[in-house]
């Protein structure tokens, strides 16, 4: 019954390779729009509250149900998957960006200020970089919850680990979902430990 | 026609109201699914959180790497397992919920306790309160709107992902979803999928208006999200 995976060895990599993209490259754009967003609502108090009821909304939103309410446009495609699970890192993400942010002591920015740093600079040298553990562990959040939720994607035929599942039960056939959860589970780790990395190389200062 | 209007057009369809596996029958259907794993996870959930939380110390970096990894498990995956080996019983639909629902209760009733200010813990003390005491009288009123955000999200987590659980059989809104998308129609499909989306809303609706009663007048200032 282990044969399988050496005969099969292709496939795995490659659905392996496609839930990889499908579930990286979502968290990323999310952080590419929460970033902007996350400065603006720390900076504008008043932007924040409603953004967040916004989100909180959309985070609600069944993964399942986000794909199904965009097949009409972007039809059975990774399109449909890839702008669903950005809209869930999206909605882990930001609420991060803003406490990261808004927990830079006012000490610091003042520091700043006096040593001339003008605000897109202090933005930029000072404030993000010391809000970068917390927007890393809402990244880690985001990451890990798309690679798995990527396999649902399945569900609509978008090609991805979650085939493992479909076929094995399809055929009874337990290796097969054994290998599918073992790769989503190692998959989503390795990401997680290479963004832990990414986290202690931008932040020598910190402890842990 | 867009989503809306396939999903209007099939809510609104008199006959899927009435009869075996109706709407009214399988949104009941899914609130008694999506009810029993919430309890089970918050009676794990919460007590060990607060329990994490109230000892201190290392107890952070476990928890959160812990529940991190943990929500790597793919409840797809494993609810699939689970239907190979146990067929349809109640443990195959339970058990992936509640792994799902475990994380977020967790990481909320500890970063609850473990946020409350050390001078309001150092007052119970102080007035020559018990540990149980402290827990239950100063420490667990202070972090509820953290623990009830953790009861939220894990709420809609297990709405949302119940549909999922028709996939191998189980009843609930799933059902309209995954034999639609069986039978290649995108009526109930989207039907379907709406009355998800508004049980969800209704689920966030429902822990606003939660908050408000249980949370002390003194703490109603806004609870952080995870």
């Amino acid at each position: 019954m282990w044969s399988w995976i050496p005969s099969n060895g292709s496939l795995i990599w490659q659905l392996t390779w496609e839930n990889a993209k499908l579930g990286v490259l979502p968290a990323l754009y999310g952080l590419v729009i929460s970033l902007p967003l996350g400065v603006i609502a720390a900076r504008w108090r008043w932007f924040y509250p409603p953004v967040l009821t916004v989100v909180n909304i959309l985070y609600a939103i069944p993964s399942l149900a986000l794909f199904i309410a965009l097949i009409p446009a972007f039809g059975l495609t990774d399109t449909t998957v890839s702008i669903a699970l950005t809209v869930f890192s999206l909605c882990v993400i930001l609420p991060n960006v803003v406490a990261g942010l808004r927990g830079v002591p006012a000490a610091v920015t003042q520091a700043a200020t006096a040593m001339g740093y003008g605000a897109f600079r202090r933005l930029i040298a000072v404030e993000l970089p010391l809000a970068v553990p917390v927007i890393l562990a809402g990244l880690r959040v985001g990451v890990v919850a798309s690679i798995s939720l990527a396999s649902v994607g399945q569900l609509i035929g978008v090609s991805s680990l979650g085939y493992l599942f479909i076929d094995g039960l399809q055929r009874s056939f337990p290796t097969e979902i054994y290998v599918g959860l073992v790769l989503v589970i190692a998959l989503a780790l390795v990401c997680d430990l290479i963004l832990v990395a990414v986290r202690r190389a931008l932040t020598p200062w910190a402890v842990s | 026609m867009s989503f809306f209007t396939w999903a209007w057009d099939w809510v609104t369809t008199d006959a899927n109201w009435h009869g075996s596996g109706s709407i009214p029958q399988q949104l009941l259907a899914h609130l008694g699914y999506s009810a029993l794993p919430l309890l089970i996870a918050a009676l794990i959930g919460v007590p060990a959180g607060v329990a994490i939380g109230h000892r201190g110390g290392k107890g952070a970096v476990v928890v959160i790497n812990f529940a991190n990894a943990w929500r790597a498990i793919p409840t797809l995956g494993l609810l699939i397992l689970l239907a190979v080996f146990l067929g349809f019983s109640p443990i195959t639909w339970l058990l992936p919920l509640v792994v799902l629902a475990i994380p977020p209760i967790l990481v909320n009733a500890y970063e609850g306790i473990a946020g409350v200010e050390a001078s309001v813990k150092d007052a119970a003390k102080g007035m020559g309160m018990t540990p149980w005491q402290q827990v239950t009288r100063v420490e667990i009123p202070n972090a509820l709107p953290l623990i009830l955000v953790g009861l939220r999200t894990s709420a809609i987590f297990v709405v949302a992902t119940a549909t999922i659980a028709a996939y191998i059989g189980l009843g609930g809104l799933g059902r309209f979803i995954i034999d639609g998308l069986a039978s290649d129609q995108y009526g109930p499909v989207a039907g379907g999928a709406l009355l998800v989306v508004i049980l969800a809303v209704l689920v966030l609706a429902l822990f606003a208006g939660l908050s408000r009663l249980v949370i002390p007048a003194g703490l109603r200032k806004q609870a952080k999200t995870e």
